[in-house]
């Protein structure tokens, strides 16, 4: 190309930074070779376009260097998107934002892969900014969005690990809640936050470990008939260390993602991994790790992981078509033993030769050990002392200078489904190196946080995503203090005339389950077996059986219940022309409704609950299924104290497991309460609402049924949202409380 | 009125020997109970062999069956007999208990627990050392023949916990217990019952001892050797292996998508 079309190209850029003079030459040349000429003025035009708004001549550097391949990829439409997204990002406070922008798309759009993809992608990034973007006075957006810059900042990654709807549902997340909140937003958008790094794990693509759960637990159970506790960890955040499967005496470690690879399905990952794991369990033994030296070491892991893959595939003979896609094939004069360390190299080659009869390897050594390896197995499949010898005769054939190297060849050498075998070995020479002594202290601590239940993670319902937030509130269960038992007898005695009236009304009522009455001189259906055995007996001349009917009717009662007492702070008030507080008419209606059901001889339980903030809702035990209403639980009941909020649904969420557990016909949840669901940490007044409302849902889709009390006057404008039309009840005169709870229940269950 | 038309005992009679590989002392404790016409129970998960134990001790003793399925509905009447109307009036029938009584059969009355409490109770007096049968609506009080026996099976655990039967029924009764036999016993019965070779008899074992494993862990009864028996037959039939155990070993016994998906991973691991 002729200096003169260069300049004429030179002319139509209308900007004059230094730095882009520079590289102007090298610039137009990759543009020429990838564009039409229309392109060509397109990309010029867009270039002008943004060294106008003011950023300095990175942007400008950036979109010139990057454009071509960009359109390469993609195609010419995409010089238009980017300029015009660049200009309008300039147009708001978030100028700072257009330099990550500009590094995040190369990657992003090697990523997405087409235009369409990249416009959809520009979109919840701006649409992110304008939602972030806040003014202080409200006239103008003035304040840059704090979380933007990390956002683009973190994007390559975000796009490595979701896919687009993905990466939307995440942004969106963190938007909804910490739109308001800068710091926590900046920490969210830069994957800082538990939060942000669990809402992210649910957006993954690939085999997520949460969803399988089961199954794998299945898959042990039933084909290594092996129990063990799975714990996942996160590949995600860790990329230097790159955690690796292992399992000790707390469980097996495997990672809480895996993504199909070279056609191996991420479930079917997951169970090699598990069988790998499963079979060093059966059949690897221990060793003394002191006697070996590091290098004799691996190799006997690597002989011993081909041992039990061996044993494995005698048992499962299916397996070995992914064994032999996920096991790595290093060539064999890849590695370059002058320059670096080859021992890993060569045990990789070992173990490949010896899973795959096509490895085509030409070494002797490892042929040899091949052969050494196969004549033991075959042998009732060797042991794991039997590998040590193979490894260290292995390891001494071997040997290389280069071996010492500190720059090790680890491509084409990891196997993803191997533990990292520190099952194998034990070490009888303690070392005195100082961490131990940390170590020590950290565990007594541990221990000590152990004391009392720990707590149960209940997921919340966000109404906005329609989706849950995962382990969002921590429910801690204890038994509740107990007090003096006189006062419940006392109230029992206050309340005597009640109790009288009661017994009358429960003598009434009608039992629950349906059976069967045969003999009926009138009833419902003829009873075939009856009418006949009369006909035969009327015709050969005795007394007919005039009762040939049957009927249906109720007989027995077999309900649960569960009471779930509302123990927040606003308990303690006195109503108005009241002289108790409600509280303490809670207290008389509980011990009566217990006396109550007591007496009908159903199942059940009572609970208390109050919640401060997410992180701390309580949940008190005063009556379990399998107790009486004995004096411990009288002294319970007195002792019933008013604090904190009101979190409904978790409190809903926790009673419901033990409800959902009972083995009768029906389960019945009744709710106290004197107020709307609430909590400190909770501005939109919908949210707890909707939320007890989906835990209510979750109750009936089990088959269990929910009624609320409600002492809120006002409750009338969300009570029938959460409970529905019939499933509540909301006692205005507080005082009579004592009476209407036993008589609602009684009115319930017949 | 008694059954006037001589009595063909010999439709109960198993003339060939039925296929049944012993796992234990079952067949001389059996013999011994029988010697004494000592009631018997026999326990044991679904398709273990049980049914097939009473047939061949039937065949062995040279004694008619009548095998009675229970059943919910079964009245007292469908075991003892009942009238039934004709043009000149009435006719007595007996019941299969009945006849067993008369003729001196091996009464086996399958799955016990279906039947309502009520019901059973009616053996009561045929198991004790009355060995009687009063029939009150004709008025008889049969002797039961001396080769007599009655026999039931239970299979306990998989029902509802309401369905269990009375002590002062099971206390009337010796027990043996069935279990699936032992892994290299139940590849041989495959073998020779469904006349496949020992190497995909030894898999079918495998994966059905797979789904054993998951009893109580989503799965109310694991894999039985008759199910097993039939992905052989299926596989005799020219179906692919893997498609048999999928219709024979997985679909029936259950719905949960999980252990469908696991136990399919087994096939297909086991069978490669």
């Amino acid at each position: 190309m002729s200096p003169v079309d260069i300049q004429h190209y030179r002319g139509q850029l209308k900007c004059n930074f230094k730095q882009i003079e520079e590289c102007f030459d090298d610039y137009i040349k990759d543009a020429l070779r990838n564009l039409s000429s229309e392109g060509v003025d397109k990309y010029l035009d867009g270039a002008s376009k943004i060294c106008m708004i003011g950023r300095g001549w990175e942007p400008v550097s950036i979109y010139l260097e990057e454009m071509p391949q960009m359109v390469q990829r993609l195609d010419e439409a995409i010089l238009e998107v980017i300029s015009e997204t660049v200009w309008s990002m300039s147009r708001t406070p978030n100028g700072n934002s257009i330099p990550p922008l500009m590094q995040c798309l190369p990657e992003a759009s090697r990523r997405l892969g087409s235009t369409e993809q990249v416009l959809n992608f520009l979109a919840i990034i701006l649409k992110m900014m304008e939602q972030t973007t806040v003014s202080i006075h409200g006239h103008h957006a003035t304040i840059p969005s704090p979380g933007l810059p990390k956002l683009l900042n973190q994007t390559p990654y975000l796009l490595s690990q979701v896919s687009l709807q993905g990466l939307s549902n995440w942004v969106d997340y963190g938007v909804r809640n910490y739109g308001n909140h800068p710091e926590r937003q900046k920490d969210y958008f830069s994957l800082q936050s538990a939060d942000s790094k669990a809402m992210l794990q649910r957006e993954r693509h690939g085999t997520l470990y949460m969803d399988h759960e089961r199954q794998l637990d299945m898959y042990l159970r039933s084909m290594w008939q092996d129990e063990s506790y799975f714990v996942p960890y996160s590949l995600g955040f860790d990329p230097l260390t790159k955690p690796v499967p292992y399992y000790d005496e707390l469980g097996i470690r495997i990672p809480d993602v895996y993504d199909d690879k070279n056609g191996v399905s991420g479930i079917d990952r997951y169970r090699l991994t598990i069988a790998h794991i499963a079979a060093h369990r059966r059949w690897t033994k221990q060793l003394v790790a002191d006697n070996f030296s590091p290098f004799q070491r691996v190799a006997i892991e690597h002989l011993e992981d081909s041992r039990v893959e061996c044993l494995m595939l005698q048992e499962y003979p299916g397996l070995k078509k992914q064994l032999l896609a996920m096991h790595p094939k290093p060539i064999e004069d890849d590695c370059d033993s002058e320059r670096e360390s080859c021992i890993r190299h060569r045990l990789a080659m070992l173990s490949r030769a010896i899973l795959d009869d096509q490895h085509g390897y030409q070494n002797e050594h490892i042929l040899n050990a091949v052969r050494q390896f196969q004549e033991a197995v075959s042998n009732a499949g060797a042991s794991t002392e039997q590998m040590v010898d193979i490894a260290i005769s292995f390891i001494a054939r071997t040997r290389l200078q280069s071996d010492q190297l500190a720059n090790m060849r680890f491509e084409n050498t990891e196997v993803d489904y191997r533990d990292d075998n520190r099952h194998m070995w034990v070490f009888i020479e303690e070392n005195d190196e100082a961490e131990d002594f940390d170590d020590k202290q950290k565990m007594e601590k541990e221990e000590l946080e152990l004391d009392g239940l720990p707590p149960r993670h209940y997921p919340e319902w966000d109404y906005a995503t329609t989706s849950f937030k995962p382990d969002w509130v921590s429910v801690y269960e204890a038994v509740h203090p107990s007090g003096s038992t006189a006062d419940v007898d006392a109230i029992l005695d206050k309340h005597a005339q009640l109790a009288k009236r009661l017994k009358k009304l429960l003598d009434l009522l009608k039992p629950q389950n349906y059976v069967r009455q045969r003999y009926q001189e009138e009833g419902s259906e003829l009873d075939l077996d009856v009418a006949i055995r009369s006909l035969i007996d009327y015709k050969s001349g005795a007394q007919p059986d005039p009762r040939i009917n049957m009927n249906h009717k109720h007989d027995g009662r077999d309900i649960s219940v569960m009471i779930l007492l509302d123990l927040s702070e606003s308990l303690n008030d006195i109503p108005d022309g009241a002289e108790q507080s409600i509280l303490q008419l809670s207290q008389e209606a509980v011990s009566l409704l217990a006396w109550t059901i007591e007496q009908l001889g159903d199942n059940y339980a009572i609970a208390g609950f109050h919640s401060d903030t997410r992180h701390n809702v309580r949940y008190y035990h005063i009556k379990g299924y399998s107790e009486k209403f004995d004096d411990t639980v009288k002294s319970r009941i007195s002792a019933m104290q008013a604090g904190f909020s009101t979190r409904m649904g978790s409190a809903i969420r926790h009673a419901s497991h033990y409800l959902e557990a009972q083995k009768t016909d029906k389960k019945v949840m009744l709710i106290l309460t004197d107020g709307e669901p609430s909590d400190i940490d909770v501005d939109d007044d919908d949210y707890l609402i909707r939320d007890t409302k989906k835990a209510v849902d979750e109750l009936s889709s089990k088959g269990m049924h929910s009624y609320c009390i409600s002492l809120d006057k006002k409750a009338d404008d969300y009570i029938q949202d959460i409970f529905g039309a019939g499933g509540y009840t909301v006692i205005d005169n507080v005082e009579k409380l004592p009476e209407k709870l036993p008589l609602l229940f009684a009115t319930l269950t017949s | 009125m008694t059954n006037t038309e001589p009595f063909d005992t010999d439709q109960y009679k198993i003339s060939d020997e039925p296929y049944y590989e012993v796992q234990g002392d079952e067949v001389s404790l059996y013999e011994a109970a029988y010697s004494a016409r000592l009631p018997v129970m026999v326990k044991g998960p679904t398709g273990c062999g049980k049914s097939r134990f009473i047939e061949h001790m039937a065949w062995k003793l040279g004694k008619p069956l009548i095998t009675v399925a229970c059943n919910e509905d079964m009245t007292a009447s469908d075991l003892v007999g009942r009238y039934l109307l004709d043009a000149n009036g009435t006719r007595w029938l007996d019941g299969p208990l009945t006849t067993a009584a008369r003729i001196g059969a091996i009464c086996y009355l399958d799955e016990i627990v279906e039947a309502r409490q009520d019901t059973t109770v009616v053996i009561h007096p045929l198991t004790d050392h009355r060995r009687t049968l009063p029939l009150d609506k004709k008025g008889e009080l049969i002797e039961a023949h001396p080769d007599f026996q009655l026999v039931i099976s239970y299979n306990p655990g998989y029902q509802s916990l309401m369905k269990d039967l009375k002590q002062s029924t099971k206390q009337r009764f010796t027990g043996l217990n069935f279990d699936y036999p032992s892994t290299k016993l139940e590849v041989s019965i495959i073998m020779k019952e469904a006349g496949i070779d020992e190497d995909t008899a030894t898999k079918l074992v495998k994966i059905a001892h797979a789904a054993r494993h998951l009893k109580g862990h989503g799965l109310d009864e694991g894999i039985s050797t008759r199910l097993i028996v039939y992905a052989a037959t299926l596989m005799n039939n020219g179906i692919d292996k893997k498609a048999a155990c999928r219709m024979a070993l997985v679909r029936p016994i259950t719905d949960d998508a999980d252990i469908i998906d696991t136990l399919d991973h087994a096939i297909e691991s086991i069978f490669g």
